[in-house]
């Protein structure tokens, strides 16, 4: 029972810790791009590489304060996005998906490569980027805090304090503008681009719109991501995250503000609770170890989210928040 | 010369009982004003024929598709303020000609203006900024979004839909509360104003023809373009949208569309013209177009109607005969190849 509580108390800090805050401005992103626009952006990540070597290039190795590299990495993904955007957003929405996936693997590929070493570290990437943020912690960051049975470093503390504010900030802003005429254009978009264009709208426009701001919340993701690790290595920014941020935008019901934001907090909950909790079954021998290893617990909760996911769409095909007769409707 | 001789009566008749007939129909609207029909009386019943008062005007448009012409219309011009049928068979390239007047497709060559301005080269929110808005012959109705926002889609120059004064509610509430009194108002007319908080996805395929139609009118065009509005509505409903397609001849805007039912051409249209095969065969009066020989042949192929002699009937059957024949051989013989082939 005590292992149980522990397990619920280590997975509760997986649902507010940096990842979850992380993965949440993935699926906010593409929440914009998927869930509002109908853009199929399988690159997200991308975004979040540029948005932490942003600030892991600019502050470690050119020296440049800590919120100038947060500029840089703003900047580094509405580049990106432009550059994504210019050639196919034009076409078809597949292209997008296509051009985007291979972005994201390209990129990091080039982030690890020997040549770049100088400037990305190449594999051992950059790190001591942060401390000019973590001194601005009203706290003391050198000692740990306990928090409802889970302890807390005061850098970490901070962190996440910052992440949550920036996640409502980005969640507000999608609030402000999908209630907006705006908003109407983008989700006519989603529903039929030619019947948008046949009333006097500039489609690509919104398109590309809509591509930069969600291009800019993956990078926001991407410099927590940074900040909460105190470092940047390429291989953090592997494309299977913009799948689980996907599949917390799902858990959570597209389309909807806080959509993403929940499920990303439930999805992280799931994978710590069910890693935590199989592992205490099995040291305590309730599941034999010829059964189950615990070193095959890393693998079996991704099948556990999995299972869930399929649940999730049997039963509540919208998500948490999402309704179900939008969801039932023909697409066209 | 008109089809329907009392141009408004029939229509403001109905307008009593039946469904749909818009308010602007019938008692409340005095003298319909049928001036296109008025202007067009002397026009001869030639292709390319030069109108009075042309909105649009299209020289020379050719369209290709690898070795197929869909379109190739030498000269056409549409009357301002009138209802002009497009007609013609499957494959006429009727919606192909649609496509490039409203800037979804472009032309291999060619040129064509509306109100004297170039579109050539625009795109097609620039064309239908310009107040040349279109339907589609496949409906799309935006699922996902209510009736009214669908409405509300349709109006121009909404300053909310720029993405800084999004965030600033105050700069564009005044203005969406009037689109939204021009929304219902529209609704009430197409009898859609019940329905307003429903997702578009659930209305019926009549519903969204006519919520498409409505959503166009939002935009306050001077040139509207439906392509098939009637396809695949019951007979009801077709009378309620030939109404409403009136409506927009009496409020003084240009409508073209395409249709394929003859009667409802004859019943609504100013000015009837044929494509067949990429061409413009035919143009004129709709009680012309009936009697074209070119029409006719292009509809029902040539000599359909021509009595046929014994000695030619004779011939028919034999040629039949003998195609027949041939078609079986040629089956035999393809299947004997096939055992040959499968033998080796």
């Amino acid at each position: 029972m005590a292992d149980l509580l522990n397990a619920f108390a280590i997975a509760g800090k997986a649902f507010f810790g940096f990842q979850a805050i992380f993965f949440a401005l993935l699926a906010i992103g593409i929440n914009v791009h998927f869930g509002y626009t109908g853009l199929l952006n399988f690159g997200q990540i991308a975004f979040a590489m540029l948005g932490g070597f942003g600030i892991a290039i600019s502050v470690s190795q050119w020296g440049l304060p800590f919120w100038v590299g947060v500029l840089v990495g703003v900047l580094a993904a509405v580049v990106l996005a432009l550059l994504l955007g210019l050639p196919t957003l034009r076409l078809r929405a597949d292209y997008l998906a296509i051009v985007t996936i291979a972005t994201a693997e390209g990129l990091r590929l080039v982030f690890r490569s020997v040549s770049a070493t100088p400037v990305t570290g190449g594999t051992r990437g950059l790190s001591a980027f942060n401390r000019d943020f973590i001194a601005l912690a009203p706290w003391d960051t050198g000692r740990r805090y306990n928090l409802i049975g889970t302890t807390w470093s005061g850098g970490e503390l901070w962190v996440v304090t910052v992440g949550w504010i920036l996640v409502a900030l980005c969640s507000l802003l999608v609030w402000a503008l999908m209630r907006s005429p705006w908003g109407r254009v983008v989700k006519a978009i989603r529903e039929d681009e030619d019947a948008v264009r046949s009333l006097g709208k500039n489609v690509y426009a919104y398109k590309m719109q809509a591509l930069v701001l969600g291009g800019i919340f993956g990078a926001f993701g991407g410099m927590v991501y940074a900040v909460g690790t105190g470092s940047a290595i390429p291989d953090q920014y592997q494309n299977a995250n913009t799948f689980l941020a996907y599949a917390a935008l799902i858990l959570g019901g597209a389309a909807r503000v806080l959509g993403p934001v929940i499920g990303s907090m439930l999805l992280l909950f799931i994978l710590q609770f069910a890693d935590t909790g199989l592992r205490s079954l099995i040291a305590n021998g309730v599941i034999p170890a010829e059964l189950l290893s615990s070193t095959d617990v890393a693998q079996l909760r991704y099948v556990l989210v999995g299972i869930g996911l399929m649940l999730l769409l049997v039963f509540r095909p919208q998500g948490i928040f999402g309704d179900r007769r939008e969801v039932m409707l023909d697409a066209r | 010369m008109p089809a329907d001789p009392a141009p408004h009566g029939a229509h403001a008749a109905r307008s009593d009982g039946a469904p749909g007939t818009g308010p602007a129909a019938g008692a409340t609207r005095a003298a319909p004003q049928r001036l296109a029909q008025a202007a067009l009386r002397d026009v001869p019943w030639e292709v390319g024929v030069a109108k009075p008062d042309p909105a649009i005007v299209v020289d020379h448009v050719t369209r290709t598709f690898g070795g197929l012409t869909a379109v190739s219309v030498d000269h056409l011009e549409v009357q301002r303020g009138g209802i002009t049928g497009l007609i013609g068979p499957n494959g006429a390239g009727k919606t192909t000609l649609f496509n490039l007047l409203t800037g979804f497709d472009q032309p291999n060559t060619g040129t064509w203006s509306f109100n004297g301005r170039d579109l050539g080269k625009l795109s097609p929110h620039q064309v239908a900024r310009l107040g040349v808005v279109r339907t589609f012959q496949l409906t799309k109705a935006l699922s996902r979004l209510t009736v009214l926002q669908n409405m509300l889609l349709g109006a121009q120059g909404q300053s909310g839909e720029s993405f800084l004064r999004a965030l600033v509610p105050g700069t564009w509430k005044a203005q969406e509360k009037a689109n939204t009194e021009r929304a219902m108002d529209l609704l009430r007319r197409f009898k859609l104003d019940a329905k307003k908080d429903d997702f578009a996805g659930s209305l019926s395929g009549g519903q969204r023809k006519l919520l498409e139609m409505a959503r166009a009118l939002m935009s306050e065009p001077q040139v509207v373009m439906l392509d098939e509005p009637m396809a695949g509505v019951n007979p009801a409903l077709t009378q309620s949208l030939l109404g409403h397609v009136k409506d927009l001849r009496e409020e003084g805007m240009t409508v073209i569309f395409v249709e394929h039912d003859m009667d409802v051409v004859r019943d609504i249209s100013d000015w009837v013209v044929v494509m067949a095969a990429g061409k413009v065969i035919a143009e004129g009066a709709p009680d012309s177009i009936s009697q074209n020989k070119a029409v006719v042949d292009a509809y029902l192929g040539a000599h359909h109607d021509a009595p046929l002699t014994e000695e030619e009937e004779d011939r028919f059957l034999a040629e039949d005969q003998a195609a027949e024949r041939a078609r079986r051989e040629d089956v035999i013989s393809s299947e004997q190849g096939r055992k040959r082939r499968a033998r080796r």
